[in-house]
């Protein structure tokens, strides 16, 4: 295997979770409403990245199985659902949201990290494929950044200071 | 002077053609109370109108001391002589014998009558409390869009500067946010591009998402002036419903809800495909357009179609009229502000002015309208979830400068994060870390979506709730201190249009028993928390609305909003004026980007930008290598399916609305008795076929539910495409047994029971239009029985 395949094998793995990872914390934070919608519209990135990347991998011998086919927590019973929704109203859910926003943070800037590997190994050997895949995908993942940073600085401040 | 027997039947009145670049003509409307006639009247006091947006400048007539009519101004440059029904009518409920007189607060449960000096106290014994246990995060403010200047500005002072706290939005975050947001994405910085004239001027006048003959029925007189006059301009319409406005379109576009952003994404693709793009303006005064062309490369009508259910060829031809324009104006408001991807579709608008290079001329303008009478000045205050005077909250030399005005340290102000949303502020409040919410002319228990939440929030033991208004709302009966306050014709102050008018609004008439201008109740509240300045001096320094007005004029210097070119004097002496007005232009300034783009420079931007889609702020470091120059940004967005979509349970989409003869939540328009006798009861709207389909006929009582809750209404069978069923928003429950809620075990009357929480991630504006509904019967109509508003709504 090369330092390439291998790569692209741990940015697909990582794409599957960053999905999974976005739509639990859409599921357990339905109380945050923003946090519940935008999470569940960015996991669909993610979603695309790892079906992309399994595409691309067939061209260099890898059998990704892209995206997992039900990558939501496990559908809530309704009883669940009341309790996560009640559970949401007390402030204590609050310091639980930030450090949620924390590790999808850091999911998506191990993502990212990835890309940007692949991409230069992409230019280092003149791999249109690969570069093109990078080009498409990475700035998506800087863009889960940029929210998950985004809505911690907007958040914290009331958070850890008038909870 | 017309005096027209029946402007509930007939909202805009008799027309008064012209032709392009003619001036509009003058007609004067008035309506006096029955058996008053003209010369009776002792005094005319100028004001402006405060039921809706459009500005229209109107004097009320005082006679013994009462308000007994009004008369539209024909001198002033928004409405010449013209007024709406809400106006000719609306006057009345000032005197409406349940007026506030009082102060009230709570006592064992129940809400009693006491005196300012206990009710004021109280609300200052909580406030120091919880400053002092919790910080000034622990409070909050929810401001409107219904007060004046003059008090936006101090309660702006007063909450980020007196108390410090970042927790004051207004509910213009549910009528203008994306408006404002919009131009910020845009331009680097709010302020209306358009002014009302280009009307006059424009051959082809585009309408998203805006009912404008319901919305603002005086500007809409304009249009139909227009078209009834030689050579008339070629309307194009935006709507799920056969409105007024549809009806007189020469395109007619009526597509799913949550689609608009697809829909402009193709009419931007057909227009670049075409080539009606002016490359010249693009490469004088904008950056970003490459990555447009590329966004929209893939949205062809055919794609769109799908998604919008609409005709491909009908997006062509509404292409082929936007891109044939010569001169474009185009008008935005809630189809696109409360629906899915907000902000995103809005921006697009302001595209097909950059790439078609329409902006800044006579018929070249852009109107990002607002819903109510002074959003403008909410925004330009700092009310609403900005700073004061258009300020950048991530720019140091900005907070810095505001403190300068202020003469407190830079620290002082939050600036940490964004002013905080509405939506965010309720948020808090039902976590509880927002001890105390002050709620001033608004009604969140009937406004805000999913109001069985809304009510839990405001009901809550450990959350003080201050209401401040003319009546007993629903939010007020809730409250734990509601402070009786005057209105419009009862006190002094300015308020600012759609298209940047500046009109003064004088008091007319005493305010009823011990009811107070919302100026005075701030003023009072500072002096007794004793804000201070740097130099420990009164923060707050000024008295009355006129001194209050010259502290905001050195606040607005040298901003996009800068009044120091006015005065109560100037506005006294002719009409309204347009800001920016200073030395330079001391007649005001009817358009701005006249000559390029003007305020979107790093150092003076209000915004660096978001991302379209996710909402995350653009850094400074970025901004500068964007947009090194200051010029407008072209910033494409792609579309995302709603975030609720319908399902086997709730097959329908749920939007809600506006109507003619009301507004915001009838706590006026509903004590009026034409206006009421108009539209006394919630309706809801389907499609014939839609019905048919659901089993149902005009007439029938139904239930309209969501996944969060249920209002009963008579069925109109009306002009609506398939699949939508269309709620107006304006009605609650003061006017019913329960007060402030729907009865026990039954559903509700107030649109926002089953709408949902969710908000445009870039303007936090909350979204009306997105919900999935089903429609049941509850009884069929009675034999005979028939509706009684039909001016108003969409037609078969």
């Amino acid at each position: 295997m090369t330092g390439i395949t291998a790569t692209l094998r741990v940015l697909h793995d990582g794409e599957r979770t960053l999905e999974r990872d976005l739509l639990t914390a859409a599921a357990r934070h339905r109380t945050d409403h923003e946090i519940h919608h935008v999470a569940t519209d960015l996991s669909r990135w993610s979603r695309e990245h790892a079906t992309r990347l399994a595409d691309v991998g067939r061209h260099y011998d890898l059998d990704l199985p892209g995206p997992q086919s039900d990558a939501s927590p496990g559908a809530l019973t309704a009883l669940k659902e009341k309790a996560a929704e009640a559970l949401g109203r007390r402030p204590e859910t609050g310091l639980l949201l930030l450090y949620d926003l924390r590790e999808l943070h850091l999911a998506a800037t191990r993502n990212s990290l990835h890309w940007e590997m692949l991409a230069q190994a992409a230019q280092a050997t003149s791999d249109d494929r690969l570069l093109g895949l990078a080009g498409a995908c990475h700035p998506q993942t800087l863009r889960q950044m940029r929210w998950t940073n985004t809505m911690i600085k907007e958040l914290s401040p009331q958070l850890l200071v008038s909870a | 002077m017309v005096d027209e027997a029946d402007r509930i039947k007939n909202p805009w009145g008799a027309r008064t053609p012209y032709g392009p670049g003619a001036p509009w003509p003058t007609r004067t409307d008035a309506h006096l109370a029955p058996g008053v006639a003209a010369h009776e009247v002792e005094r005319w006091v100028p004001s402006a109108s405060l039921l809706h947006s459009n500005g229209d400048a109107m004097d009320i007539a005082v006679r013994q001391g009462r308000i007994v009519g009004v008369r539209g101004r024909a001198t002033d440059r928004v409405n010449r002589g013209r007024l709406g029904p809400k106006d000719l009518y609306g006057w009345q409920a000032n005197a409406s014998p349940d007026r506030l007189t009082r102060p009230l607060v709570r006592e064992g449960g129940r809400l009693v009558e006491s005196d300012w000096d206990t009710a004021m106290g109280r609300i200052v014994a909580r406030s120091k409390d919880l400053l002092e246990r919790h910080g000034p995060g622990s409070i909050g403010f929810y401001t409107t869009g219904q007060l004046f200047l003059e008090e936006y500005y101090t309660l702006a002072v007063l909450a980020r500067a007196g108390i410090g706290t970042n927790h004051l939005d207004g509910n213009t975050r549910l009528c203008t946010a994306t408006a404002a947001e919009a131009l910020k994405q845009t331009f680097g910085c709010d302020g209306q591009p358009g002014s009302y004239e280009d009307i006059d001027h424009a051959d082809v006048i585009a309408l998203f998402g805006h009912n404008m003959a319901e919305t603002q029925t005086v500007l809409w007189t304009r249009v139909l002036d227009r078209l009834a006059g030689a050579e008339p301009p070629r309307p194009v319409c935006v709507d799920p419903r056969h409105t007024p406005v549809a009806r007189q379109a020469a395109v007619h576009l009526a597509p799913r809800a949550g689609t608009n952003l697809a829909l402009l994404n193709a009419l931007l693709h057909e227009i670049i495909r075409t080539d009606r793009i002016d490359r010249d303006y693009l490469d004088a005064h904008t950056v970003g357009f490459a990555e447009l062309a590329a966004g929209v490369e893939r949205c062809t009508p055919q794609w769109a179609a799908r998604i919008c259910d609409v005709p491909a060829a009908s997006i062509e031809h509404a292409a082929e009229l936007i891109g044939g324009a010569e001169r474009l104006l185009s008008t935005v408001l809630q189809g696109v502000y409360q629906s899915h991807q907000a902000t995103a579709a809005a921006v697009q608008v302001n595209n097909l002015h950059l790439v078609r290079g329409m902006l800044g001329g006579p018929g070249c303008g852009v109107l990002q309208m607002n819903g109510q009478p002074s959003a403008q000045n909410t925004r330009e205050c700092g009310a609403d979830g900005d700073l004061p005077g258009f300020r950048n909250w991530q720019n140091d030399q900005h907070v810095a400068d505001l403190a300068r005005v202020w003469n407190v340290t830079p620290e002082r102000i939050p600036h940490y994060a964004p002013p905080t949303h509405a939506m965010q502020i309720f948020r808090y409040a039902e976590q509880g870390s927002i001890g105390m919410l002050w709620i001033t002319g608004t009604n969140p228990a009937v406004s805000l979506p999913e109001l069985s939440r809304i009510r839990s929030v405001l009901a809550k033991e450990e959350l003080f709730v201050v209401a401040q208004d003319l009546f007993a709302t629903e939010t007020a009966q809730l409250a734990d201190v509601v402070l009786p306050a005057a209105t419009w014709g009862e006190k002094t102050g300015v308020l600012t249009n759609a298209d940047r008018t500046v009109h003064l609004s004088e008091k007319a008439v005493e305010p009823p028993g011990e009811a107070r201008p919302d100026l005075d109740i701030f003023l009072d509240y500072a002096a007794r928390m004793d804000f201070r300045d740097k130099d420990g001096d009164p923060l707050i320094a000024w008295h009355d609305p006129e001194s209050a007005f010259r502290a905001w004029q050195r606040c607005s210097a040298g901003r996009p909003c800068d009044y120091t070119g006015l005065s109560y004097d100037r506005l006294r002496e002719g009409s309204g004026i347009q800001w920016p007005c200073t030395e330079r232009a001391p007649d005001g300034t009817a358009r701005l980007y006249t000559d390029g783009i003007t305020w979107a420079d790093p150092d003076t931007c209000e915004s660096y930008g978001k991302d379209l889609v996710t909402g995350a702020s653009v850094e400074e470091v970025e901004y500068r290598s964007l947009n090194p120059h200051g010029r407008a940004v072209v910033k494409a967005a792609e579309y995302l399916p709603p975030h609720e979509d319908t399902s086997a349970d709730f097959p329908l989409q749920l939007i809600t609305g506006r109507t003619v003869h009301h507004f915001h939540t009838r706590t006026k328009t509903g004590r009026v008795p034409e206006l009421n006798a108009a539209a006394p009861d919630v309706w809801a709207e389907l499609s014939p076929n839609e019905a048919a389909r659901q089993g149902l006929s005009d007439g029938d009582l139904v239930q309209v539910g969501t996944p969060r809750g249920a209002v009963r209404a008579r069925l109109r069978t009306t002009g609506i495409r398939d699949g939508i069923v269309f709620l107006p928003f304006h009605y609650g429950y003061w006017d019913t047994p329960a007060g402030h809620r729907p009865p026990d075990h039954s559903a509700g009357r107030a649109a926002n029971e089953g709408t949902v929480t969710d908000w445009d991630p870039v303007s936090k504006q909350p979204l009306f239009k997105t919900a999935a509904a089903r429609v049941t019967l509850v009884a069929r109509r009675d034999t005979g029985a028939r509706n009684t508003s039909e001016t108003a709504g969409s037609r078969t």
